[in-house]
C-alpha cells in the first residue's frame, strides 16, 4: 500500500507534467478532479478533458506506431503511405507490458499510436499516456459491431481513447477422436480423465478463464466479472488452477507449440485461439473448437493515440484507413482474427474462402455477448469497491501455479 | 611534391619522437594499449552489471510499470519463497545432471580421439563433434521435439523393434536429453585438450612400473584429464543454468527455469527489479562454481 501511494504521487506528478506540455494554451481545466464515472471510482483519467480536434488537418509526413507483429504489413501500409504521404515506421512489441513501457510519458514525443490489447488499455488511460479522440472523425466507426463501439476497455465516461480494431475469442480446442461430440463445458479442462492431455496458454490472464468457469459453476463465490476478483474469489480460482496443474501436459507460449501438440496427438483438449483451429484443420487434423456454455474470454485490440503524439493528423488518417472494410478484412485474414467493422465480411471471403464464417465475423450479436474481453485487473473494482486483486498479483500467482 | 615530402619527414620525425618516448616509458605504453579494451570492459560490461544490481533494489509501480526509485529488499525476500526456491533447485539440479552426463559421455570419446584414433580419424571425429554447432540451436531443439514427442521418431522406432512405445516429449527427461546433446561438444573439446597433452612417456613409465591398463587409466590418465573435465563442466553447467529456450520448447508443465521466470518478469509482468534480483542468483552460483573450478586447476586446461 505504501509503495502504491508513493507510485500514485509519482503518477500524479508525471501526468501533471504531461498535461502542461499537451494542453499548452488551451486552458486544460480541472482534470485531476474529473472522475471517470464508469465504476472505477478512486481513479481518474488524467487526459479526460484534453480537447479533441474538430477536423483532420494536413498530414505531417510521418507516423510512428507501436504494434503487434503482423499489424503493419506492407499490403495495407504501402497504399496508406501513397494515399496520405504519411511514412509509417512500426516498432513491434512482444507483450502488453512492453507496450505500456514504450508508451511511458505519453509516448515520449516519439510514438503516435499503439495497437494495445484490452489488458493494457486501462493502464494506458489511467496513467495519462493516451488521450481522447474525436470518434466522429473516424466515419467507419458507425459500421462496427455495436459492442465494439463503446467498449468499457477503451471508452470511459463517454470519451473514446482510441478506436477498436480487431478481436478474437479464446476458444476450447478439442480432438474429434477424444470428443465425437463437441464438449459443452470448460469442465473438460479440469477433468482427471484427460490427465496429461491438456494444454493452456502460459499467460497470467488465463486466471480469468478459470474465474469465468467458476462464476457459472460455483455461483456461491459471487464472481460477476472474471477480471474483478476479490481476494477470496481470487484464492478459489488459483486453487482450481493448482488442481488443474497435474493434468497439464504443457503451458504453451507460442501458437505453433499448441498446433504441434494437437497434431501429434500429445494433447486432446486445450484453450486456444481460432488461429490454431484453422491452421490444424487446414493441415488435415481432426480437431474442432467451441465456445462452451459458460462463455469465453477474448482479446480486443484498440488503436490508441499517444498523449504526446508528434503526428496527430497522420494518426487520424491511420485510424480512418485501418477501419475501412478492406484493411479490416486484410488484417483479419492475415492474422487470424475478427474485424470490428461488419462490412469487412464479404471482402474476407474474397481473400480466403469461408474466412468470414470461420472467424465468426458475421455471427449474431448474441454470440459476442458470450465473450468477456480482456481488461486490466485493477485494485479498484467496479461497484465502487476497492478490494480487488491487481494484475501484478495475478502474475505472481501465475508463477506459483506454473513454477 | 617537395612540400609533401617535407611534411612527411616532419611527421616521421614526430612519430619517432613519440615512439621513443613510449619505449622509454613502458607503463605509458601498456596504459595506451590496454585502455580502449579496458574502458570497453568497464563501461559496457561491468557498468551494465552494476546497473542491474542497483535495479534489483528498486521496485515497480504495479499499474504503470514505471520504476520506483526507493530502496527495498523485497525482491530478494521474494526469492526465498517456496515457488522460487523450487525453480532455482530445479535449474541447478538439471545443470548438475547434464554436466555429469556429458562428462561420462565425453571422457571415452575424447580418449579415443586423443590417444587411439589415427590422425585422419581424429580429424573426422573433430568435424563430427563440431558440425552440429554450425546448425542453429533452434533447429536442433526442434529436431528433438520431433524425435521425442508422442508418435515421434523414437517411439516409432521402438514400436517397430517390438519394445513398446515411449511418450517422454515435454517432460524434464526430454530436457535432460536435449541439454546433454546440445552441450556435449563443449565438454569433449576441453577433455580432448587435456588428454592430448599427456606425454606418452608417462603412460610408458606407468606400464614399466607394472601398472596394467586399468590402473594406468585410474592413476595417471583420469587425474590428468580432471582439469579438462572441470573446464568443460564450466561450459555445460553455466550454459544449462542460463538457458530458457529449451524449457519453453521441450519442457512440460513442471519445467520452468530461473531464466524463464526472469523472461516472464521482463516480458509479461514488466517487473524489471525482480528480474534483476533473480538474475543475481545464477551469478552467485557461478561465482561459487568458478572458485571451486579454480581450486581444481581447471583454468590451466582452458
Amino acid at each position: 500500500m505504501k509503495v502504491w501511494a508513493r507510485g500514485g504521487a509519482l503518477l500524479a506528478a508525471a501526468s501533471a507534467a504531461v498535461l502542461v506540455a499537451a494542453c499548452g494554451s488551451s486552458g486544460g481545466g480541472s482534470t485531476a478532479s474529473s472522475g471517470s464515472g464508469s465504476g472505477t471510482s478512486g481513479l481518474s483519467a488524467p487526459q479526460a478533458n484534453t480537447p479533441v480536434p474538430a477536423s483532420v488537418g494536413k498530414g505531417e509526413g510521418q507516423l510512428n506506431l507501436i504494434a503487434w507483429e503482423g499489424y503493419a504489413q506492407p499490403q495495407w501500409v504501402k497504399p496508406f503511405e501513397q494515399a496520405t504521404g504519411c511514412q509509417v515506421s512500426a516498432k513491434y512489441a512482444g507483450s502488453s507490458s512492453e507496450m505500456v513501457s514504450l508508451m511511458a510519458n505519453g509516448g515520449g514525443g516519439q510514438y503516435d499510436m499503439v495497437s494495445a490489447s484490452g489488458d493494457a488499455d486501462l493502464r494506458l488511460i489511467y496513467s495519462g499516456d493516451v488521450k481522447p479522440i474525436n470518434i466522429n472523425l473516424v466515419p467507419q466507426w458507425k459500421n462496427f459491431h455495436p459492442f465494439l463501439q463503446n467498449p468499457p476497455f477503451n471508452t470511459i465516461g463517454g470519451k473514446h481513447y482510441g478506436v477498436s480494431y480487431e478481436f478474437g475469442p479464446n476458444v476450447l480446442l478439442y480432438s474429434k477422436k477424444a470428443f465425437p461430440a463437441a464438449p459443452t463445458s470448460w469442465s473438460v479442462l479440469y477433468n482427471k480423465k484427460y490427465a496429461g492431455e491438456v494444454t493452456v496458454p502460459n499467460n497470467p490472464i488465463q486466471i480469468a478463464d478459470a474465474a469465468l468457469y467458476l462464476s457459472k459453476t460455483q455461483p456461491g463465490l459471487g464472481i460477476s466479472d472474471p477480471y474483478e476478483l476479490t481476494q477470496p474469489q481470487f484464492n478459489a480460482t488459483v486453487n482450481l488452477l493448482k488442481q488443474q496443474k497435474p493434468l497439464i501436459k504443457k503451458y504453451w507460449d507460442l501458437a505453433s507449440q499448441e498446433i504441434s501438440l494437437f497434431q501429434s496427438g500429445t494433447t486432446v483438449v486445450g484453450a486456444a485461439w481460432p488461429y490454431q483451429t484453422n491452421t490444424l484443420v487446414a493441415a488435415g487434423a481432426k480437431v474442432g473448437d467451441t465456445i462452451p456454455a459458460q462463455g469465453a474470454t477474448g482479446w480486443a485490440d484498440t488503436w490508441m493515440l499517444a498523449t504526446k503524439a508528434p503526428h496527430p493528423n497522420c494518426a487520424y488518417k491511420w485510424m480512418q484507413w485501418a477501419t475501412t472494410p478492406k484493411v479490416q478484412a486484410q488484417q483479419a485474414v492475415f492474422f487470424g482474427e475478427t474485424p470490428a467493422n461488419k462490412l469487412a465480411c464479404p471482402i474476407m471471403d474474397q481473400l480466403s474462402k469461408g474466412a468470414c464464417a470461420a472467424y465468426h465475423a458475421n455471427a449474431p450479436e448474441a454470440y459476442f455477448q458470450t465473450l468477456k474481453f480482456w481488461k486490466t485487473p485493477l485494485a479498484q473494482c467496479g461497484n465502487g469497491k476497492n478490494d480487488c486483486v491487481p494484475f501484478q498479483q495475478w502474475v505472481t500467482a501465475w508463477t506459483q501455479i506454473t513454477g | 611534391m617537395t612540400a609533401t615530402a617535407v611534411r612527411g619527414d616532419r611527421a616521421a620525425s614526430g612519430g619517432a619522437r613519440v615512439s621513443a618516448a613510449l619505449w622509454r616509458r613502458a607503463w605509458l605504453r601498456a596504459t595506451l594499449t590496454l585502455s580502449p579494451p579496458l574502458a570497453w570492459f568497464l563501461v559496457i560490461y561491468l557498468a551494465s552489471l552494476l546497473v542491474m544490481l542497483v535495479t534489483a533494489f528498486w521496485s515497480v509501480n504495479p499499474f504503470t510499470n514505471s520504476l520506483v526509485h526507493s530502496w527495498t529488499l523485497a525482491n530478494f525476500q521474494q526469492i526465498f519463497t517456496p515457488t522460487y526456491l523450487t525453480i532455482i533447485a530445479r535449474t541447478v539440479i538439471m545443470a548438475a545432471v547434464v554436466t555429469v552426463t556429458d562428462a561420462v559421455l565425453a571422457l571415452p570419446f575424447a580418449y579415443y580421439m586423443a590417444r587411439v584414433a589415427t590422425p585422419r580419424g581424429r580429424q573426422a571425429l573433430f568435424i563430427a563433434v563440431l558440425l552440429p554447432l554450425w546448425a542453429s540451436y533452434l533447429a536442433r531443439v526442434y529436431a528433438w521435439i520431433v524425435i521425442l514427442q508422442k508418435g515421434g521418431t523414437l517411439s516409432w522406432t521402438l514400436s517397430k523393434l517390438g519394445l513398446g512405445t515411449v511418450n517422454i516429449g515435454y517432460t524434464n527427461v526430454a530436457m535432460w536429453i536435449v541439454f546433454s546433446y546440445i552441450w556435449l561438444p563443449f565438454m569433449i573439446v576441453p577433455i580432448y585438450g587435456a588428454l592430448e597433452r599427456i606425454p606418452d612417456s608417462l603412460l610408458e613409465a606407468s606400464g614399466d612400473l607394472g601398472a596394467r591398463n586399468w590402473r594406468t587409466l585410474r592413476s595417471v590418465v583420469l587425474p590428468l584429464a580432471l582439469p579438462g573435465v572441470v573446464a568443460g563442466s564450466i561450459f555445460t553447467f553455466s550454459l544449462t543454468l542460463g538457458d530458457f529456450i529449451t524449457p519453453i520448447l521441450v519442457g512440460g508443465a513442471n519445467s520452468s527455469f530461473i531464466g524463464n521466470v526472469i523472461y516472464s518478469n521482463i516480458g509479461t509482468a514488466g517487473n524489471l527489479p525482480f528480474a534483476a534480483a533473480l538474475a543475481v542468483v545464477p551469478i552467485v552460483i557461478m561465482i561459487f562454481y568458478l572458485s571451486g573450478a579454480r581450486a581444481a586447476g581447471a583454468f590451466e586446461a582452458m
